[in-house]
């Protein structure tokens, strides 16, 4: 009998030798003489156990890891004999850090095959495109406005309001367009989702079609996802193969076709406008709104664009009811998260959950605090432009306007550990270097504040003038965020203020003084 | 037979290979990047010679087709080393100790980030996020990822570039 095994060829799991076990273990099943099937599957998102390799059993998947090389001798006979073995898991589904994660988005990344389709239709794929198919499409718009799914590129904007914009805006040629330039550091989920189950982007996209009335898609994937748009390619020629994209879908009257473009390594272009112009062939430049993309977009034509999670959470949407996934969450955030723990964090990975959640639960509970054993200084939510925050806000739900109110975002979902010998200064310098670097031009605030600001932190730092620079460098951040056209002139204050804010010993203030009598 | 002079084993510039490379594209809405991806894989860089040919092609202004190239942080003007090195300089890979090891790289190489060694053997860049944020502190070295990486895995990495 054929022994499955499952090794990721997830980048993350590639980064740290998932090629080199599957070659080691097709070697040890030669010499062991048994037969093998090595399914490469995506990430399960547990990164500190990866490589994780997963055997089929009788009893379901079971999972060890971090797995070397030279473990593949022992690890094969440890599974064909069903002994003990150092690096055992236990069934992959009972792993606590998964276990008590509400998989939604993400119920098949690290399950399938990401570039099969009949593994995809086994596990509920394109269910979500016949409910939408039968429904029509007024009502599938209706339904992700009701389910309550906001933007998850960080805008948080009601996706399902977008969709109706475009489907009652007239025209002849209309797009959709998934922003795939996931840019944020700390942030993975998307290059997972395209990487671990391309088709449920694929048939969230198709789901927008036919709901709006667009025949054309376009996935913009960064340069830095060489691996997430190969396996997008090769899914969407699959689905192509399949009679799930092109002319008649699923047997139906709609077309649709689409295709990746892969952008060249400028960080504005995850602005949605900047994408659109990019994807026109120009510099990648934000445009001013109004108009909408909704209303001229791509070419100038209607355009529904939303990130990648936005898309993949809308099939699960469709096949289970807008009411089944608005009844997780919290407040105005519906639905689940798939929040990213990265950085100097225990267990770093992909922890899908309900908003509500609080911050420190995510940071202390489920990451485990640092990697390095040493104290949790400050966290980055929400990738370059978002907010450090200190321990004392470790009891911030995690929630779009839980964290407004606190001056932060949510962004991305991507919250980075730090540990305490981080130089907060160093970090809020950074904020502004990167803003400098990336900018695109088009905005002076933007353009040259950044890298003004870059020179008052350092006079701050040097102790010149401390109170008249810090004052400088507040209305500096003032300008940044209401002069700029996009979030990263108008965001980067907020890794500069809640640094300044948080941390004001790191600038070279005295510690903070009790308060007066 | 792979090129020793450069980065992947591409081609020596070429006006008829650029050109057909251009025309594979033009069925295209919005070719530019498209074209330009293709003629940096092809010969490693964008020559200049590369501008006007695209921008006949395209009816656009040579003007319009530098200032896109010139935009985007991938598209390169000149051949790259040998080897390209990127270290991840973003905030997930400064958290998990990115900086001594940028720092070490640097001074080993004895090249700063953004820059090729004299020898031409590497160019060392700084990239910002390869989405390896749990994993981290990553790096790039012709196309193959690494991740958890340390002082050991760097050298291993270094010594690989002088080959």
């Amino acid at each position: 009998m054929t022994l499955r095994l499952y090794v990721p060829i997830d980048a993350g799991a590639l980064a740290v030798g998932a090629e080199e076990v599957a070659a080691a273990l097709r070697a040890a099943a030669a010499r062991q003489n048994v037969a093998i099937d090595i399914v490469r599957n995506g990430s399960r998102g547990l990164y500190w156990l990866e490589p994780m390799v997963e055997a089929q059993t009788p009893a379901g998947r079971v999972a060890y890891g971090p797995v070397a090389p030279g473990d593949a001798e022992s690890l094969l006979a440890a599974i064909r004999s069903g002994g003990a073995h150092r690096l055992h898991l236990g069934p992959t589904e009972d792993i606590p850090y998964l276990k008590r994660q509400t998989r939604l988005t993400f119920a098949r990344c690290g399950v399938v095959d990401p570039r099969s389709l009949d593994d995809y239709r086994a596990y509920d794929g394109y269910k979500g495109l016949a409910q939408a198919l039968s429904l029509g499409a007024e009502a599938t718009v209706e339904q992700v406005v009701q389910s309550g799914l906001r933007g998850r590129g960080g805008a948080g904007f009601p996706t399902g309001i977008k969709w109706r914009t475009v489907a009652q805006t007239q025209s002849a040629q209309k797009y959709i367009v998934c922003n795939a330039d996931e840019g944020d550091s700390g942030t993975f989920a998307d290059r997972m989702i395209m990487e671990g189950d391309p088709f449920v982007l694929i048939e969230g996209m198709t789901i927008a079609a036919i709901a709006v009335g667009a025949s054309r898609g376009y996935v913009y994937i960064r340069s830095e996802y060489p691996h997430a748009a190969a396996t997008m390619e090769a899914a969407i020629a699959a689905a192509r193969r399949g009679g799930c994209l092109g002319q008649r879908i699923a047997g139906s009257s709609f077309a649709f076709d689409m295709e990746v473009r892969v952008g060249a390594g400028a960080y504005v272009c995850g602005e949605e406008t900047s994408l659109l112009d990019s994807l026109e062939g120009k510099r990648g430049l934000v445009r001013a709104k109004p108009p909408l993309p909704a209303h001229k977009g791509l070419f100038g034509q209607p355009t529904v664009i939303n990130n990648v999670l936005s898309f993949a959470s809308v099939p699960i949407i469709m096949e289970k009811g807008a009411a089944f996934y608005r009844d997780f969450g919290m407040g105005k955030s519906r639905g689940t998260m798939p929040i990213q723990l990265a950085g100097n964090v225990k267990y770093g990975g992909l922890f899908e959950a309900a908003f509500g959640m609080t911050l420190g639960e995510l940071v202390d509970d489920v990451g485990g605090g640092t990697r390095s054993g040493r104290p949790v200084r400050a966290v980055q939510v929400g990738g370059p432009l978002g907010a450090y925050f200190p321990r004392a806000l470790f009891d911030t739900p995690f929630d779009y306007e839980a964290f407004a109110a606190r001056e932060g975002l949510i962004g991305h979902g991507g919250i980075v550990v730090f540990d305490d010998t981080v130089d907060m200064a160093k970090q809020a310098r950074f904020a502004l270097e990167f803003c400098a670097i990336e900018s695109c031009g088009k905005c002076t605030p933007c353009r040259v504040g950044s890298t003004r600001g870059m020179e008052v932190i350092d006079r701050i730092i040097r102790n010149e003038n401390r109170a008249a620079n810090t004052a400088l460098l507040e209305d500096l951040c003032h300008t940044l965020k209401f002069g700029s056209l996009c979030a990263l002139g108008g965001f980067t204050p907020y890794p500069v203020m809640s640094a300044l804010t948080h941390f004001p010993e790191d600038f070279g203030a005295p510690p903070r003084l009790q308060a007066a009598e | 037979m792979r090129q020793t002079s450069r980065n992947q084993g591409q081609a020596p510039w070429n006006k008829e290979i650029a050109l057909q490379r251009i025309r594979e594209h033009l069925h295209r809405e919005g070719p530019l990047l498209p074209i330009l991806h293709a003629l940096q894989d092809e010969f490693g860089y964008i020559d200049a010679a590369a501008e006007p040919l695209i921008a006949e092609t395209l009816n656009i202004t040579r003007a319009e087709v530098h200032g896109v190239i010139t935009f985007y942080h991938d598209f390169r003007r000149q051949p790259a080393g040998r080897h390209v090195l990127k270290l991840c300089r973003a905030e997930a890979c400064q958290a998990a100790g990115g900086d001594p090891l940028a720092a070490r790289a640097q001074s080993r190489l004895g090249v700063d980030l953004g820059n090729t060694a004299a020898d031409g053997s590497v160019t060392l860049e700084p990239v910002y996020c390869l989405g390896l944020c749990a994993v981290a502190p990553s790096a790039m070295l012709d196309g193959r990822l690494i991740g958890r990486l340390d002082q050991q895995r760097l050298d291993a990495l270094l010594a690989e570039t002088r080959r």
